[in-house]
């Protein structure tokens, strides 16, 4: 024991190696010893926590999907009714919906009106156009009587799908929240967070779809 | 217009719901009355309904628990007295009602008092022993509990409308399905999950990112007290579990509701696909449950043995590893299923793993006492009760894990009884040392230590008496759940274990009554110090209770076990450090948002559960706009002068001065 | 057990509280069961004892009023100790984890048992609430009684007519899950004949409790003219028979099948009949609370 160490009754009890404050340099105490994270590290660090919690619940769909995917119950598999080509036009949709996104991410930055607006209003068009392809796509599939309830393949694809397309119409509504907050409150600093977690919340989304394309459509028709 | 709902949903014909839950109407329309006669309305709302103080919403977790935890062990005591009678008779429970007591009894225990209890605790002291003013997302803390509180509240109306699943706690498919289950009882066990689970999700995020982001100066992570540690592994697997159970009733939902096929046995669904997927959630729940317990029982060993934690490193390690562990092993639930022996050897064996380090973690705990001044409070009896009885736990665990041994006792009430001794042994022993050791800061008094020390000895007492019967009826064959029987061999048993719960009852009764007697001599049992057990951590800095800021100034923190050391160089020179240059400090201000927001998510799942469409509709626009008023207000901080903080922790460090005097004096 | 049984103080006082079941198995799968059972608390206990004794011994000499003991206010490290408190438990469960392995493999309920006498086969369907057994070789079935030709293999082949249940002879050993759509298989003997309890394990709704059977092991010839008897009298389990059968109903008498139309067993696993009803009262459209229809 060091002569300060008797002293101060801090004898580094668990030897994690910590030379008693004083004789070493702060920094090597690493981050936390800067204390409190600023409001919009943290705030965009729970969002982050919150969206892996959502990367969860749809791995558990996506399990679930490539569980049931062979017990179609002698209906219509996924080759009987994929349409590539407007399921290509969604996916294009979303993912320039995440460029513009970006944008209005940036323009908010920059408190440029027309770029944040300009963007905001192009995500949602985009956005809007992929749900309403997406949604015809079920709409013709119940028609052919492949709806959720035919077979549990179906009831899996619509659950995981659809569950996406939930995502994306909380995801509108929330984007004209946004909208409509900076135009009656300007470009504050927690509506700016608010901001970046909306458009984390949308760049996850394009990832998801992303699995959603590659385990379903593609290999559903490939396979 | 009501949907489904009619006079018929209340069980006129059953006497025993309908007088229970005529009690809790008049217990709950009386304290209405009460407070609406007293004036208390305005207080409530301003300080306790709308406060996203971290403080009072732990304190709020914890009565919630506390309350059902009366519920729920009012189910057990009908269970345990009902198969005490049943022998070759029907005992005075019919099958459908006993099955609802069995399934509302796990929900109940599980959800909504070992759930609260732990998170409640953890909300309450882990700002303070991190040495920051609130939790990361105060707002959002204050919609988590209202949340786990609507699930609460929706079990607690299947008691008079409608019913409870008849399913057990699990509901597993096809029994769950439609077909098999056309009443109610599913939908309410589901939406109450749902409401609630969403409730848990966010109180873990808001957790996680405060353990991880909000630190005070110098709080490095291997700085932080164990129950810190336990506080981001438990809440680290609920951000990974519950979206899990969230996805897996939502697929029952869906069966249920529209007529899916993901579960049922038409069109290709699946049940085993629930099985597997709810364990998936249900054993890394079990160590939810349990790792702030084992938080807990550190903080307490170590302040009552007045010594450091033995091991830190180990145990943090030992933490983490449970942690990654917990995802590995669910399959061990269900061994008969026919797998194969290859999966269920290496799930029984990941099984197995687990007990190292719970094993680590034992013996670290005794070495903690070992060359210590063990201090026999209240919180250390529960401690040291917890380390013999969960030891015996483990142990009937481990057996369960070896699959040829779990051929044989899967679903008995050897499982039972191994259960109940992790659950009552671990979570709720170390729920209450936590309730008793963390009380006087809580509130500024202690709890009466000789009623307390009954209450103990009548919990541990009756736990043996009632769950040792039930390993031995588990190897004579007894299966869960069984409404009545006819071997004549499992009858005493079954009385023996009975009078345990009668014995547990009394235990109960007796905090009950320490409650009310510490209460009323609140003045003698006053803590002015802030600092009652001598603790090593940084809740004790500050008064008792804590102003709603917690600090004056973060402290700044320069080595293990933070306050200890504050401590000691302040008794050392006899004198506090110098006073502070206080500043204003900006604390959140009060939200209706989470009780508003529970408000419509209790219409919401009512009406879901008894299919009123528009109503349902009416509350998601409700919730909608709840939200969008919180987020249209535009300040949501308050400040408190630098006066006022001055002010009251001068008052703190004059309780300081004449503690440190003591001290002086003494040594 | 029995020794157990005259040997535990507690067990004396209610003797005759002493039902035997998972420890007194009578067949060679429950035999090994209870030896691993045994073995496996053996091993733990080993540690588990001297843990307990160490809590109370530790709590007791180090009390704050103890000042004969020592006090060490900063001693919270020990490598040695640390070494020793990782690697028992990692012995013991490498240990257990060896026992694990091999009874998991010995003991797979689908495998086969070794023995000079031929398989007996049988098929299980768990019905809301009872239970059908089939005997594919000999044409007949029975309801509720499950009877056996002793110190044979027994191969049971077991689905549900609908929700999940789970095939128990405590004094057999293994149980295991029988669920609708699917299959599982089990081996299991009776060593002597006898009279013994099934039951189901794994909870079906509110006529669980009345979901036990007998278990009859005889001698082989006394099953032969239990067979012949069998076939004398009773209905033919066809599929009418059957569809009345999968109604809920409770406490069924025991009784038997003359003849069994062929491949019964098959359509209901494939499930090409359908599943059980369920509750009648209240469909179609659901009651609030049904009660039992019995």
């Amino acid at each position: 024991m060091t002569a300060f160490d008797a002293a101060s009754g801090q004898a580094d009890p668990y030897r994690l190696g910590h030379v008693p404050v004083g004789s070493r340099p702060h920094h090597t105490l690493g981050h936390a010893d800067r204390g409190l994270a600023s409001k919009r590290v943290t705030t965009a660090y729970g969002f982050w926590i919150f969206l892996l919690s959502d990367m969860v619940m749809f791995s558990a769909f996506f399990a679930t999907y490539a569980v049931l995917v062979g017990n179609t119950a002698d209906g219509p598999s996924g080759r009987d009714l994929f349409d590539l080509s407007s399921v290509a036009l969604e996916t294009a949709f979303l993912l320039t919906s995440s460029f513009a996104v970006g944008l209005a991410s940036i323009g908010a930055r920059a408190r440029s009106g027309t770029w944040f607006y300009g963007a905001m209003v192009a995500t949602f068009v985009l956005g809007a156009a992929f749900l309403a392809l997406e949604l015809r796509e079920f709409a013709s599939m119940i028609a052919r009587d492949a709806g959720p309830t035919r077979s549990a393949f179906l009831s899996a694809f619509f659950t995981l799908v659809g569950c996406h397309g939930l995502h994306i119409t909380v995801g509108l509504l929330w984007l004209l929240t946004m909208m409509a907050q900076v135009f009656a409150k300007g470009y504050r600093a927690d509506i700016l967070r608010r901001m970046l977690c909306f458009s984390l919340f949308w760049h996850a989304l394009d990832i998801v779809w992303v699995a959603i394309f590659t385990e379903v459509y593609l290999m559903g028709l490939v396979l | 217009m009501w949907g489904k709902l009619s006079w018929a949903a209340i069980p006129l014909d059953q006497p025993i719901p309908l007088v229970a839950s005529g009690v809790v109407i008049a217990v709950v329309v009386s304290v209405l009355a009460l407070v609406v006669l007293k004036g208390w309305f305005p207080y409530l709302w301003r300080e306790w309904i709308t406060s996203v103080d971290h403080k009072r919403i732990g304190i709020m977790y914890i009565v919630l628990a506390m309350v059902m935890l009366l519920r729920g062990f009012s189910d057990a005591i009908m269970m345990r007295s009902q198969q005490a009678l049943a022998f070759q008779s029907e005992g005075y429970l019919p099958p459908e009602h006993y099955d609802q007591i069995f399934s509302a009894h796990g929900t109940l225990m599980i959800f909504f008092v070992a759930m609260p209890f732990v998170i409640g605790l953890m909300n309450f002291v882990v700002p303070l022993q991190l040495g920051v003013r609130d939790v990361a997302f105060p707002t959002l803390n204050s919609v988590g509990f209202w949340l786990t509180a609507t699930g609460a509240l929706l079990v607690n109306i299947s008691l008079l409308v409608g019913e409870f699943a008849r399913t057990g706690w699990l509901p597993f498919p096809p029994l769950s399905e439609l077909t098999y289950s056309p009443g109610v009882g599913v939908d309410y066990y589901l939406w109450a999950l749902e409401i609630s689970g969403i409730g848990t999700l966010v109180a873990a995020i808001n957790l996680v990112t405060t353990v991880l982001k909000l630190h005070a100066p110098g709080m490095t992570y291997m700085r932080m007290p164990m129950f810190c540690w336990t506080t981001l592994a438990s809440n680290l697997l609920i951000v990974a579990a519950f979206p899990i159970l969230t996805a897996t009733l939502t697929m029952l939902v869906l069966d249920r509701y529209l007529g899916f096929h993901f579960f049922t046995n038409e069109a290709g669904g699946n049940m085993m696909m629930f099985v597997n997927l709810i364990w998936a959630w249900g054993h890394p729940e079990v160590y939810i449950l349990v790792l702030p317990a084992f938080g807990v029982f550190s903080e307490v060993v170590s302040t009552f043995s007045g010594k450091p934690l033995f091991g830190y490193r180990s145990m943090v390690a030992a933490t983490m590893v449970i942690c990654i562990l917990s995802f590995t092993v669910w399959l061990h639930h269900f061994f008969t299923m026919g797998a194969g022996a290859d999966v269920n050897a290496i799930f029984g064996i990941l099984s197995m793993i687990i007990a190292v380090p719970t094993g680590v973690k034992v013996f670290n705990w005794l070495f903690t006492m070992y060359g210590g001044r063990i201090v026999y409070a209240t919180p250390m009896l529960w401690s040291i009760g917890f380390m013999v009885t969960f030891v015996i736990g483990g142990m009937t665990g481990v057996l369960l894990a070896v699959p040829p041994v779990d051929f044989v006792l899967h679903n008995s009430l050897f499982l039972v009884a191994h259960f109940h001794n992790v659950i009552i042994g671990g979570v709720l022993f170390g729920a209450f040392a936590g309730y008793t050791y963390w009380f006087p800061k809580a509130f500024g008094f202690r709890l009466h230590e000789g009623l307390g020390k009954a209450s103990f000895w009548c919990w541990i007492t009756g736990f043996y008496v009632a769950f040792m019967p039930l390993y031995v009826l588990g190897l004579m064959g007894m299966t869960r759940r069984m409404q009545h029987y006819d071997v004549a061999a499992w009858h005493p048993w079954l009385v023996i274990a009975a009078g345990g719960a009668a014995i547990i009852l009394l235990g109960i009764g007796l905090q009950i009554a320490q409650l009310v007697v510490s209460i009323r001599r609140r003045h003698e049992l006053r803590d002015e110090t802030g600092d009652p057990w001598n603790g090593r951590s940084l809740e004790w800095a500050t008064s008792s209770p804590p102003p709603v800021f917690n600090f004056a100034v973060l402290p700044r923190i320069e080595g293990e076990e933070a306050y200890w050391g504050m401590k000691e160089r302040a008794s050392k020179d006899v004198i506090l450090g110098p006073e502070p240059s206080y500043r204003d400090i900006e604390m959140p201000r009060n939200s209706a948002t989470g009780f508003v927001c529970a408000f419509f998510a209790t219409i919401m799942g009512f009406s879901l559960i008894w299919h009123i469409w528009w109503l349902v509709g009416v509350a998601i626009v409700g919730a909608y706009a709840t939200f969008v008023v919180f987020a249209w207000r535009d300040r949501d901080e308050y400040v408190i002068l630098a006066e006022s903080v001055a002010r009251i922790d001068r008052a703190n460090r004059r309780a300081r001065r004449v503690m440190l005097g003591e001290r002086e004096l003494v040594s | 057990m029995r020794i157990a049984c005259r040997l535990s103080p507690l067990a004396l006082l209610v003797l005759t509280a002493c039902e035997p079941a998972v420890l007194d198995p009578l067949g060679p799968v429950g035999g090994a069961e209870k030896s691993i059972l045994i073995d496996s608390l053996a091993i733990m206990l080993a540690i588990v004892l001297p843990t307990i004794a160490a809590t109370l011994a530790f709590a007791w000499w180090f009390r704050a009023s103890n000042r004969r003991a020592a006090y060490l206010p900063d001693w919270a490290f020990s490598g040695r100790i640390e070494l020793v408190v990782w690697s028992i438990p990692t012995l013991v469960v490498m240990l257990l984890g060896g026992v694990a392995w091999i009874g998991s493999h010995e003991l797979d309920p689908p495998r086969p048992l070794a023995s000079p006498a031929p398989t007996f086969e049988v098929q299980v369907v768990s019905l809301d609430w009872k239970w059908l057994f089939i005997y594919p070789s000999q044409g007949v079935a029975s309801v509720n009684r499950l009877v056996i030709p002793a110190g044979a293999p027994i191969r049971f082949t077991l689905t549900s007519a609908s929700v999940m249940n789970a095939f128990f002879i405590p004094q057999l050993g293994s149980m295991i899950y029988t669920m609708n759509g699917m299959q599982t298989q089990l081996y299991l003997q009776s060593d002597t004949p006898g009279t013994f309890r099934g039951l189901s394990s794994h909870f079906s709704g509110d006529g669980f409790a009345d979901m036990h059977f007998d278990v009859r092991a005889v001698p082989a010839e006394r099953f032969d003219s239990w067979v012949d008897a069998a076939r004398d009298k009773g209905p033919t389990l066809d599929v009418e028979t059957y569809t009345a059968l999968a109604r809920q109903s409770t406490n069924v008498a025991p009784y038997t099948f003359r003849a069994t139309e062929p491949g019964l067993f098959q359509q209901i696993v494939m499930q090409k009949l359908p599943p059980g009803p369920g509750p009648e009262k209240g469909r179609p459209t659901p009651d609030v609370s049904p009660r039992t229809g019995t």
